[in-house]
């Protein structure tokens, strides 16, 4: 059995592979919080007002997935239990030890983005309701009433710095994910300088494919007409965001091949038997290549919604299994070749263990359940569907 | 053959004996390989040291020995693949492919799949931890629980790992490993416990030929300065920039 996942020479120490699905799952959450938070910015900082309707449930899906960003890395870790000295003894020379802290500072962000703009929401609550509700809205507008306009007109401001601050908080909590790879340089598939940005443009990308199917979704179960224009707006950034992501893929690729060190041999042969596939096929074609032609078909035709949301929503389910295979290439294309370069090993996932399918699943669903939940606390609903773009669906 | 209990337990008794006694006569010869050149009993400073290792490949000739040795010693599971130190085997075909293995680490010892006829040249390579200078597994660990002691050696601190296995990414060697039962990275300590004592890594005590040479490289006269005095030597992926403390001499390009 192991000679069959083994080919060429692996050191003996490699025989197992050290980063499972759930390492794979770490990055793809945090893409999609950073995503998430990038898209909610494009109107709370750069005051793009057809991003409005989806801005605030924008916050509300980053806080879901950012919730459950540390339970991956706390499965996985060996001692989960001294998880925390990460935080009392950050070791600085480590890409690592910044963990804790970036997070830290990012939760509170966006804590603090999400209660500025539900800030009138909460209060107004608070006063029209009784009991246990009166109760919880209380406390969450932290027993402070005040939404005269000045006051609101403050959180406004406050809300446009708080989001300036998160934009690059954002960027630095996936941007060093990607570094985490990007500066081991014993692994010659993971190490170079661009892996920070890779992974910045392909969480935007995948945050902003998230953002779209949840709002039609949610617009479907509220049975609410769907904003064309902030949807077709939404389209229409991931088609950029897309362009620079795939632009700076091919960029690593090319230039790894070119140069053509040492590695390229090993490099190749992970390219075009271990991960072609998922690489070719899943990441490149599929997640970004047709939802790229299908995007720029949508900025063309006219008309014909039901039809351009089609092609939005697919657009989006395939970008968000593409980020997914990115990540997986990635970190488990990493492990797939071996440090020795004469040698390429295999990742069978397993099921039902500590480290299987089955817990990165329970993780993955986790962030929808908060969501749900966070939904129902703080509806986001009233931008969603407040002054509909009432274009009849041809 | 039939054997009454009472004679099995007789046989068993007498290996039993035997063994120990073995083990007697081994450890008395042990302290005949002094490292440090002090006393066992003596203190040991670590100021005073600094840790070198010499890979002669020219003189291994694959017995495994070392690598048995060493699970013995440090108590590495004999049913996990992980090595702290292993033997490769390289053979160069006649028509230019190079064929590398190491089952098992070499503990076995090699097998002879290929007829000696198509073999070009073949050689074997000792492993193990190179104690970089440099270390990559101390720089990407995330709380300090790898680190460089002041003689030299790379430990990790296992009650301290918070076993994220960041390190075995780190090593471009292959030499740091999960410790399933410890549930924390693991990797050679250079006998740690034994070097201070006075001993010889268990390696190169174990090693037959004298592939395997350590010794201070503080001090001129030691084993290993005598080599990197006379050879001409190399170390693992030099362009990687760790510094490694693991010399080789007559290591070839195929050798990564």
């Amino acid at each position: 059995m192991m000679e069959n996942l083994i080919w060429g020479y692996v050191y003996p120490n490699e025989a197992e592979i050290q980063w499972s699905i759930l390492i794979v799952l770490y990055p793809y959450i945090t893409g999609l919080v950073a995503g998430a938070f990038i898209a909610s910015s494009l109107y709370h900082v750069f005051g793009k007002k057809e991003i409005k309707p989806v801005a605030r449930f924008a916050l509300l899906t980053a806080l879901s997935f950012l919730l459950v960003a540390t339970m991956p890395l706390l499965t996985h870790l060996g001692r989960p239990e001294r998880g925390i000295e990460i935080m009392f003894t950050p070791h600085v020379t480590s890409a690592m030890s910044g963990f804790g802290y970036i997070y830290s500072f990012y939760l509170i962000v966006v804590v603090l983005e999400i209660w500025l703009s539900f800030r009138e929401d909460i209060v107004k609550n608070a006063l029209n309701s009784r009991g246990w509700k009166e109760l919880l809205y209380s406390a969450l507008a932290l027993f402070s009433y005040d939404i005269s306009e000045k006051a609101l007109h403050d959180d406004e401001k406050l809300a446009k710095r708080l989001a300036i601050i998160g934009i690059p908080s954002a960027a630095f909590l996936h941007g060093y994910v990607g570094f985490i790879f990007g500066g081991i340089k014993a692994n010659p598939w993971w190490s170079t300088p661009l892996m920070p940005l890779i992974f910045l443009m392909s969480a935007i990308v995948s945050g902003i494919a998230l953002l779209i199917l949840l709002y039609i979704i949610a617009m479907k179960l509220r049975k609410h007409a769907i904003d064309h224009k902030c949807l077709h707006s939404l389209a229409h950034y991931l088609w950029i965001f897309l362009i620079l992501d795939v632009t700076l893929e091919m960029l690593e690729i090319i230039s790894m091949k070119y140069e053509s060190l040492e590695e390229i041999e090993i490099i190749n042969r992970l390219l075009s038997d271990k991960i072609a596939t998922t690489f070719y096929g899943v990441q490149l074609t599929m997640g970004i290549f047709i939802p790229f032609v299908l995007l720029l078909l949508v900025g063309m035709i006219k008309n014909r919604e039901t039809l351009k949301m089609i092609m939005i929503s697919i657009s989006s389910v395939f970008v968000l299994i593409g980020v997914f295979a990115m990540r997986w290439n990635v970190v488990i294309g990493g492990q797939e070749i071996s440090k020795s370069l004469s040698g390429t090993l295999t990742y069978v996932p397993v099921f039902f263990s500590k480290e299987g399918v089955l817990p990165a699943i329970v993780i993955l669903t986790i962030p929808f359940i908060i969501l749900i939940v966070v939904t129902y606390i703080l509806p986001p609903w009233k931008d969603m569907e407040e002054e509909p773009e009432r274009n009849p669906d041809k | 053959m039939e054997i009454s209990r009472r004679e099995f337990t007789k046989i068993g008794c007498r290996v039993i004996i035997g063994a120990a006694a073995g083990t007697a006569v081994i450890e008395s010869l042990v302290t005949n390989g002094s490292a440090a050149g002090e006393s066992p009993k003596g203190e040991y400073d670590w100021n005073e040291h600094y840790w070198g290792f010499v890979v002669d490949t020219k003189k291994c000739i694959g017995c495994g020995r070392c690598a048995n040795a060493c699970k013995l010693e440090n108590k590495v599971p004999f049913d996990e693949p992980v090595y702290r130190t292993w033997v490769e085997r390289y053979r160069v075909l006649r028509g230019g492919e190079v064929k590398i293995d190491s089952p098992n680490g070499s503990i076995d010892g090699f097998t002879d799949d290929i007829p000696a006829e198509d073999i070009k040249k073949a050689f074997y390579v000792p492993k193990i931890c190179n104690h970089c200078d440099n270390p990559p597994c101390v720089q990407v660990c995330p709380v300090g629980a790898t680190y460089e002691t002041k003689d030299g050696v790379v430990l990790v601190d296992y009650d301290y790992c918070i076993g994220c296995r960041y390190c075995i990414q780190g090593c471009p060697y292959g030499a740091r490993y999960f410790n399933t039962e410890k549930r924390t990275a693991d990797k050679c300590t250079w006998c740690y416990h034994r070097i201070t004592k006075g001993l010889l890594p268990a390696c190169v005590q174990a090693c037959p030929v004298g592939a395997r040479k350590f010794g201070d490289l503080k001090d001129p006269d030691s084993a290993v300065n005598k080599i990197l005095d006379e050879e001409r030597i190399n170390v693992l992926k030099p362009d990687l920039g760790t510094k490694p403390k693991v010399y080789y001499v007559g290591l070839d390009r195929e050798v990564r």
